[in-house]
């Protein structure tokens, strides 16, 4: 089994405890990653918004990367890396103009047929099945399950769940012991790239999430994207003063809530890097 | 613009056509960020229906095209699956060509750059730099001062930038992307 592993600027720096949890997660179940060789920045918002080659052309070398070193499978923790290599690999595909040019320009074979997994697609097909009978300490606790925008838009290219109530980690909290609630915001956007250039945009559509995780009295909100995490954690000074209120809700990485139930260690979950922390982790 | 005015550019570029729009709001409604623009979704694509130079300038200083964090919901709700946000990424980059960048907005544009400059030189997003670089252009120089040790303390800020090492493969994409 050689499962690529494509962790994003974000992972190595911001969000540093969402790829020691998946990590840590992976090494529990015996599941080996092969990090892709020299990897570069997949361009996030910014390509896409300033220069709409750029947004594909850096994408597309990590893809040709893995397939040149014989990855054909790769798992993408964070959600706007996953997005941008998915919608990457569909343009490709669907444009052989493009595909051709991008390989050339890389001077790269470019397949264009490299399965890309998100961190609940990974859980699903390697993890979640061995899950049940691994539990030492079920994470019993309310939480809201938050998708936003990433995981699940654009549908047509994704297809990965649900496009306005998706369920599928929900299913995962459940089979670890937690109750996962119904709530409105699952899907909605945490202000996304707007983190340092427009913190007001931001604290006020956090801001909205966080109140209604709160309102419904969920211990936890779990998340599976560094952007939304760093929006809704990082971010609580300006959602409180958004909010006039205290929040105190935590804002947890799948990877972590599922350590935690198979009794990985938390320093292996990088549980103390959360700015707001969850009150029950002892 | 040319004569055949803007409607066949956006078309030709983007695959978009903008006439499809029937002025169902849907887009509007589930725009995350509607409240915060000058005109919403559905008005923006009212106004480039009308092919009138003067509402496409419009459009092109505009707060809204700046706003839109492509969340895609306008395009999941769309009956018509119209690609807004396609079009977004289109409008800003015909703004930046014009000089018609909304001032209000020239925040998230420089932030948008610092981001691309960081990957262009070391292939990867340093963050401390992209900040700093960000701070430089904006004068922001105290904004984020209060979390900053916070995170330096919780090992989220490393201090030496990641390279990328086939600096010569990312030179010729970043050239053959303009
Ligand atoms: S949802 Fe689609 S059809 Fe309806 S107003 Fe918006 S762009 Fe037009
Ligand atoms: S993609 Fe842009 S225009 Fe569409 S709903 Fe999201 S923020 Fe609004």
């Amino acid at each position: 089994m050689n499962i690529g592993f494509y962790p994003g600027c974000s992972l190595k720096g911001t969000s540093s405890e969402y790829a020691q949890s998946t990590l840590a997660l992976a090494k529990f179940f015996d599941i080996h990653f092969t990090e892709i060789r020299d990897w570069n920045c997949c361009g996030a918002t910014a390509a896409h918004n300033l220069n709409h080659e750029l947004s594909v052309a850096l994408p597309a070398r990590i893809l040709a990367l893995a397939e040149q070193q014989g990855l054909m499978e790769i798992v993408v923790p964070c959600a706007a890396c996953y997005n941008r290599l998915s919608v990457t690999q569909y343009a490709l595909n669907k444009d052989l103009v493009l595909k051709d040019r991008l390989s050339d320009t890389l001077q790269m074979p470019l397949s264009g047929n490299i399965r890309i997994l998100n961190v609940m697609q990974f859980i699903e097909k390697y993890i979640a099945g061995r899950i049940e009978e691994k539990i030492s300490k079920p994470f019993a606790h309310k939480v809201v399950c938050y998708y936003g925008c990433l995981l699940v838009r654009p549908y047509n290219i994704l297809r990965f769940d649900r496009l306005e109530d998706p369920q599928s980690m929900d299913a995962l909290m459940q089979k670890i012991g937690a109750t996962a609630l119904d709530w409105a915001y699952k899907t909605e956007c945490c202000g996304a790239g707007f983190s340092v250039s427009r913190t007001d945009v931001v604290a006020k559509l956090s801001g909205k999430i966080v109140k209604d995780a709160e309102d419904r009295e969920a211990e936890a909100i779990i998340v599976a994207c560094p952007m939304c995490q760093s929006n809704l954690d990082m971010r609580r000074p300006h959602i409180d003063s958004y909010l006039h209120t205290k929040t105190h809700i935590p804002v947890m990485y799948i990877t972590q809530a599922i350590g935690l139930a198979v009794g990985i260690k938390r320093e292996e979950l990088g549980l103390k890097k959360l700015f707001v922390a969850p009150a029950f982790v002892d | 613009m040319e004569k055949k005015g803007y409607l066949s550019e956006i078309k030709s570029n983007t695959g978009l056509n903008v006439n499809r729009c029937y002025q169902c709001g849907k887009c509007s409604a589930g725009c995350a960020v509607a409240e915060e623009m000058d005109y919403p979704p559905s008005r923006l694509m009212r106004m480039l229906q009308t092919n009138n130079k003067e509402n496409y300038g419009k459009i092109l200083a505009s707060e809204t095209i700046w706003l839109c964090v492509s969340c895609q919901n306008c395009l999941t709700r769309c009956p018509m699956e119209i690609d807004i946000p396609r079009l977004m990424d289109y409008l800003r980059e015909r703004a930046i060509k014009e000089k018609t960048i909304n001032k209000k907005s020239k925040n998230i544009l420089s932030f948008h750059k610092a981001f691309l400059d960081s990957v262009k030189y070391t292939g990867r997003l340093y963050e401390i730099g992209l900040v700093a670089d960000y701070k430089m252009r904006t004068f922001h120089v105290l904004q984020d001062m209060a979390i900053a040790p916070k995170m330096f303390a919780k090992g989220k800020l490393p201090i030496i930038p990641e390279n990328v090492k086939d600096k010569k493969q990312l030179h010729t994409i970043f050239k053959s992307s303009h």
